[in-house]
């Protein structure tokens, strides 16, 4: 039986970029890559839903998770302190499937870095990263730590290359490129690769139950309706109808 | 002391089942929890064939609720037959189909395919919002829901409950005209009609503009409807609406409900209906209530 509502303890939840925190929480999880859990930092009614948040990082029982603050779930977790309990369940979706001995390449758009930190240190020194952002770069220095080469760039030119992430990329120099993101970034990155590389996307959708009950994060794809939560969040781009 | 009910006389172990549209065909809750622990399940809402359901986004929360749009999405009687059906039946759960159709004729023909399965109950759902075929028609209006009932009573022996919208033009007459059309029973309420708008983009949040509200914001209401149809037919009656908790449940109960379903509530809680079935035992018990009968529609009215 999987077990749901997992009470991990609040080691620490620090703003680490102008709206973005990373929350380390200590329990009973797992998960790889591109996994994700719901996550409930508040009891009583309101917010109803708990949140999805991708796994950003796991050593042993300790779970990171990065995260926007954009509305009153991400508002009441950013105000967890020290030692109070969050509940997840989890991890719950498919997860990013690792091309070995293939020239690879990680791209993403703001929060999307979220969980590709997690696939980088998994992969330490194996993948390159190009990591874009509206305004100031965060999780710069993980992401050198553990890339083999990094690109960064920022809308508003707050660092790195003035631009679109999606505009640094040169899909031909790459096998396979693991992508999360907005959903313009990740159509932009599909047009542009055509079917070059193997292009996996971490899709996302507004979610109720996040184990594939509801219906609610549903897209369309090649392959017939899919459930981000439980099919994904992770596709092929190929799969994908983009334009829905 | 139990929490047994005899509904159109079938045995539910205890009250609780899971309402349409919120716990798939069981299978993803099954993960978390042996649902067999929960009195039935209504499964996801049927039609005679395939729908991909509606595009845009399909969720909204709002203070204690959410609004869906989801449009009825399924796989079709006959897929649901050969592979979601086998599961549940193997399960020790009452089982309910929920059928949706667009048209009488539509309704008829599922009817028909699910009166040839093991399936005790259908749910006849009058009264999905997010189907524009006019899915919602059938349950505002009193005498299109009779002309619907009627002709799916006439093809099927299973037992067959009705599920109301809270939209109906006058819900006790409604009640009426469902039973006078040979229902054996009803549930109530399906989702409330609602909109919630982006004004940021200036343009509604769903792509059907209107969506179904449901959730805790809504009980206060659901049960008052309950309690109204309760004093207008005489048939059983299972209560829907925001219930999240045993308290809530027990509500229902003695507002005149033989039966309750969990929805939205398993989306905030995957246990949340199994909490809810011993809950009510444990009241029962603390209450010295040996059979449910007892507190059944105890407000009167």
């Amino acid at each position: 039986m999987k077990e749901a509502n997992i009470k991990c303890k609040v080691l620490s939840n620090n703003e680490i970029a102008k709206n973005i925190y990373e929350i380390t929480l200590q329990g009973n999880i797992s998960g790889i890559p591109g996994q994700f859990y719901m996550v409930r930092a508040w009891e009583g009614l309101d917010p109803f839903l708990s949140r999805p948040l991708s796994i950003s990082d796991i050593e042993g029982d300790i779970i990171h998770f990065v995260y926007e603050v954009k509305g009153k779930g991400t508002k009441e977790l950013s105000s967890m302190k020290t030692n109070e309990v969050v509940q997840l369940t989890g991890p719950l979706g498919n997860g990013f499937i690792i091309k070995e001995n293939m020239r690879s390449a990680v791209v993403s758009g703001g929060i999307g870095i979220a969980p590709m930190i997690y696939l980088l240190k998994q992969n330490h020194k194996m993948m390159d990263m190009f990591a874009g952002f509206r305004a100031e770069p965060y999780l710069i220095d993980v992401c050198n730590a553990h890339s083999k080469n990094l690109y960064v760039a920022s809308e508003e030119g707050l660092g790195g290359y003035k631009g679109f992430v999606t505009e640094l990329i040169n899909v031909e120099d790459y096998d396979v490129i693991y992508a999360c993101g907005p959903h313009p970034m990740l159509e932009a990155l599909a047009e542009g690769n055509k079917d070059k590389a193997i292009l996996y996307v971490s899709m996302e959708k507004y979610m109720a139950c996040g184990i594939g009950g509801c219906l609610g994060c549903t897209i369309q794809t090649r392959n017939g309706m899919r459930r981000v939560c439980k099919d994904g969040p992770v596709f092929e781009a190929k799969e994908v109808y983009f334009d829905e | 002391m139990n929490s047994n009910v005899e509904f159109l006389g079938i045995k539910f172990k205890n009250p609780v089942i899971a309402a349409s549209g919120t716990f798939g065909f069981g299978k993803e809750y099954d993960e978390y929890f042996d649902i067999s622990v929960l009195g039935g399940i209504s499964t996801k809402g049927l039609t005679l064939h395939e729908k991909i359901g509606n595009f845009g986004r399909r969720i909204y929360e709002t203070p204690s609720g959410l609004m869906n749009s989801i449009g009825l999405q399924n796989p079709g009687v006959d897929k649901f037959i050969q592979e979601e059906l086998p599961f549940l039946l193997s399960k020790d759960i009452v089982i309910l189909a929920n059928l949706g159709g667009g048209s009488i004729e539509e309704y008829v023909l599922g009817a028909i395919k699910l009166n040839e399965t093991d399936i005790p109950i259908i749910e006849l759902n009058i009264s999905c919002p997010n189907v524009k075929e006019g899915g919602m028609a059938f349950g505002i209006d009193e005498k299109i829901a009779y002309d619907v009932v009627k002709e799916v009573r006439m093809v099927t022996n299973k037992k067959l409950v009705v599920k109301l919208s809270p939209n109906a033009n006058d819900i006790s007459k409604m009640a009426q005209a469902c039973v006078k059309a040979g229902a054996d029973g009803l549930s109530l309420v399906n989702t409330f009609n609602a909109l919630a708008i982006d004004i940021y983009k200036r343009k509604p949040i769903f792509n059907n503009i209107t969506a179904g509200l449901s959730g805790p914001c809504i009980k206060p209401i659901a049960l008052r409807m309950l309690y109204e149809v309760k004093k207008a037919v005489d048939v059983p009656l299972i209560g829907i609406g925001g219930i999240t908790n045993f308290e809530d449940a027990i509500e229902f109960i003695m507002a005149g409900a033989d039966l309750i379903q969990v929805g939205s509530a398993n989306f905030r809680d995957i246990y949340a209906s199994k909490k809810i079935a011993e809950g009510i035992e444990e009241f029962m018990a603390k209450e010295k209530i040996s059979n449910l009968k007892e507190i059944k529609g105890i407000i009167g009215g």
